[in-house]
């Protein structure tokens, strides 16, 4: 038993922090979020280099994986910076294209594959479950539709429309298209991506917890009033204090998700994924609750680049099915083992 | 990364659970806050000490099975999935024993810690003043210095166990004159029945004697008994808190037993469609899960060599508001059939104020761990 990441894995979300904080990726989700996607596609290309889109698939389609606790690592780091774009839907994608390769149906990731985990281009989905509307429909390279026994190439979608965080646009796919895939396999394949989406999700979101932490601790640090710092006030210490309790028992429920899902214990890891789902979602929601809050009006204003992170929260928390489904999981999937 | 035990702690895991199963009483043992409780949870002691599994973790001189700390978990883990008995030595064992351990004397282990394995010494913690809770060095029980000793003059309350425990440790200010009240402490331990000693049960909030106020009245203890040199009981009583408030006091075990108890509650009793509770019965499995995968953490952190501190503010403010929401839950669910959770109920509520409270965990947590500036409390 060693619950720890090891040299590689910290040494790997060094290197991604590094590489992001230098790429500016506060003004890329600022730019993705007008429109505009040459800076957010940037950032992709580096975050492809980097290899986090080959944890998901195995050596045969030229990806590393699977490699959940990796796929934690860089998500936490894609949160803690407000990376752009569909990664999890991309990641998600992998999985489910890998999933169907192994039970017998490779054409599409033959097809697919090779351009999604060099980081070429990019995936969203739908699972039937989660709702009819996709990330970054407009960007994405590949509209995959699962769920009731199929797997589809969705032939477009309808209209973008926002959501509450600005970088996160939303678009309905199109019905009909090619199946890719369809009966058990399809079926299959379709949880499996719901399990990486909720894992790679519930990274993402205890990164934009710290990322909002981080930035409040250094605020209140540094803004005075009455003469003296308002962090040595007992009311902002406590209301951080029980942020940094949130997030560090958050942080081992997704990573423990991570260690199941590479386990292959189908039950297990379901608990364990739904556990990691809604406990990172809504530490991370209190964190951008505690956040707005002691940052005052300042924190309340859009030109501040807090919100990247705040709206964020909130959308991650409700992605891939809200509190109330995980729970629901929690205990049916407890109840049963 | 990996969650994986190797066969030698499946091995420990599996005569732990075999054992427990031969040995566990059929039926719970009366509350151990009353004397007769106490009587019988003493025995079980003696019971489990007996083949060795009252201590796992400390050395075999001193009636342990020299364990690490992930054989001491899965031990922990398997006690309280058996439904065995409340540790009525806990005091002894999680707290005045670290400090014995390292900071005590060859003579001082070998003549207190066996009796404390057996259950035959039971031991009760000498804190907090009726002037001195959360501001602990501000004590002003004394001990004076004569010859051969120490006299003990002052009064200690809260004091947990202590209306049927035989001994107890805690602080005395030896040296008035120091410049700084956390300075001129020393550590002693005392027994109970000692001339000069009155204990004065309290009831607690359900009326049963769980502490005591001591009073101490030119109480003599020999030098034998002062634990680490004199002057020096602040320094090694906060290492002992940090052991407290860590991984000792608390293990997940209970808490993922009292998960999967209230889990069965809900499948049995529960309002499939009540789903505002059945997401209380969620919070309570992932908070089990959560402290029980926090720990693993911890515990392969100690086993890298990397030290444990200030984040053990962060387990007790978790583990005591996990508790009382959990127990919140099953009376919630089981209304008027909720009598088999309402002494742990009672016991929880006080966790959040045992233990250095939670205004005082957090206060740590602001300043130490995320660097926030030290104002007024």
């Amino acid at each position: 038993m060693r619950f720890l990441l090891d040299d590689e894995q910290r040494a790997f979300a060094r290197s991604l922090d590094g590489m992001l904080t230098a790429a500016d990726t506060p003004a890329a989700a600022r730019a993705w979020a007008a429109g505009e996607h040459a800076p957010g596609l940037a950032v992709w290309r580096r975050l492809g280099e980097a290899g986090v889109f080959t944890l998901a698939a195995p050596e045969e389609y030229e990806g590393v994986g699977p490699l959940p606790v990796e796929t934690a690592v860089a998500f936490v780091e894609v949160g803690r910076h407000a990376v752009p774009g569909p990664a999890v839907e991309t990641v998600a994608t992998v999985a489910l294209l890998s999933r169907l390769a192994e039970l017998g149906v490779p054409e599409p990731a033959k097809r697919l594959l090779p351009a999604l985990v060099g980081g070429g281009t990019s995936a969203t989905l739908t699972l039937t479950d989660t709702g009819p509307h996709a990330l970054d429909a407009d960007t994405a390279g590949v509209l995959l539709a699962a769920g009731d026994g199929q797997v589809r190439l969705a032939p477009g979608h309808a209209d973008i429309q926002a959501s509450l965080d600005p970088a996160r646009r939303l678009g309905r796919l199109l019905p009909d298209g090619e199946v890719l895939a369809s009966g058990d396999a399809a079926d299959a394949a379709a949880r499996w991506a719901l399990d990486w989406a909720a894992l790679a999700t519930a990274a993402q979101s205890l990164g934009v917890g710290y990322a909002l932490l981080d930035r409040t601790v250094a605020y209140v640090k540094g803004r005075t009033q009455f003469g003296v710092p308002v962090g040595s006030f007992q009311a902002v210490k406590h209301r951080l204090a029980d942020v940094l309790v949130r997030l560090e028992f958050a942080r081992p429920l997704v990573f423990g998700a991570a260690v199941s899902l590479r386990g292959g214990d189908r039950s297990a890891a379901e608990v364990d994924l739904a556990a990691a789902k809604v406990t990172a979602g809504e530490a991370a929601h209190d964190a951008a609750r505690a956040a707005l809050q002691l940052h005052g009006a300042l924190g309340y204003t859009a030109e501040y680049d807090l919100s990247l992170w705040l709206l964020k929260a909130r959308e991650l928390r409700g992605a891939w099915g809200g509190p109330g489904t995980w729970r629901g999981r929690v205990v049916r999937g407890a109840g049963s083992v | 990364m990996d969650l994986d035990f190797s066969a030698a702690e499946e091995e420990f895991r599996r005569q732990a659970r075999a054992w427990l199963a031969a040995h566990v009483p059929d039926r719970p043992l009366p509350s151990l806050e009353t004397e007769e409780g106490f009587a019988a949870h003493r025995a079980w002691e003696g019971e489990l000490a007996a083949d060795r599994w009252s201590v796992v973790s400390w050395p075999e001189e001193y009636g342990g099975r020299a364990v690490g700390i992930v054989e001491w978990l899965l031990f922990e883990e398997e006690y309280y999935a058996a439904g065995a008995p409340g540790r009525v030595s806990q005091n002894g064992i999680s707290l005045l024993a670290p400090t014995l351990f390292d900071h005590g004397t060859t003579e001082q282990r070998a003549r207190v810690l066996p009796p404390m394995a057996r259950g035959e010494v039971i031991w009760a913690q000498a804190w907090s003043e009726p002037e001195s809770g959360s501001d602990l060095a501000s004590l002003r029980s004394t001990a004076r210095r004569v010859r051969g000793g120490w006299l003990l003059n002052g009064q200690k309350t809260w004091s947990s166990r202590a209306a049927f425990a035989d001994r107890a440790f805690g602080l005395f200010r030896s040296d008035p004159e120091a410049d700084r009240p956390h300075r001129g402490l020393t550590y002693l331990m005392f027994p109970l029945d000692a001339e000069g000693v009155t204990v004065r049960p309290i009831g607690r909030l359900d009326g049963k004697p769980a502490f005591a106020e001591l009073f101490l009245d030119d109480v003599f203890v020999p030098d034998e008994d002062v634990i680490g040199e004199p002057g020096q009981g602040w320094r090694i009583a906060m290492s002992t808190t940090g052991d407290e408030r860590g991984l000792t006091l608390r293990s997940p075990g209970r808490f993922l037993a009292t998960a999967d108890r209230l889990l069965r509650a809900w499948h049995a009793h529960g309002d499939p469609a009540d789903t505002a509770l059945r997401d209380r019965v969620a919070d309570a499995v992932l908070g089990a899960r959560a402290y029980q995968l926090f720990t693993w953490a911890n515990a392969s952190r100690f086993a890298a060599g990397e030290p444990v501190g200030a984040e053990s503010s962060l387990n007790k403010v978790f583990w005591s508001e996990h508790d009382i929401a959990v127990h919140e839950t099953a009376l919630d669910l089981l209304g008027t059939e909720a009598s088999d959770w309402t002494e742990g109920y009672v016991f929880a509520l006080a966790g959040p104020i045992y233990a250095g409270t939670n205004e005082i965990q957090r206060d740590i947590i602001a300043e130490r761990l995320l660097g926030l500036p030290k104002g007024r409390r």
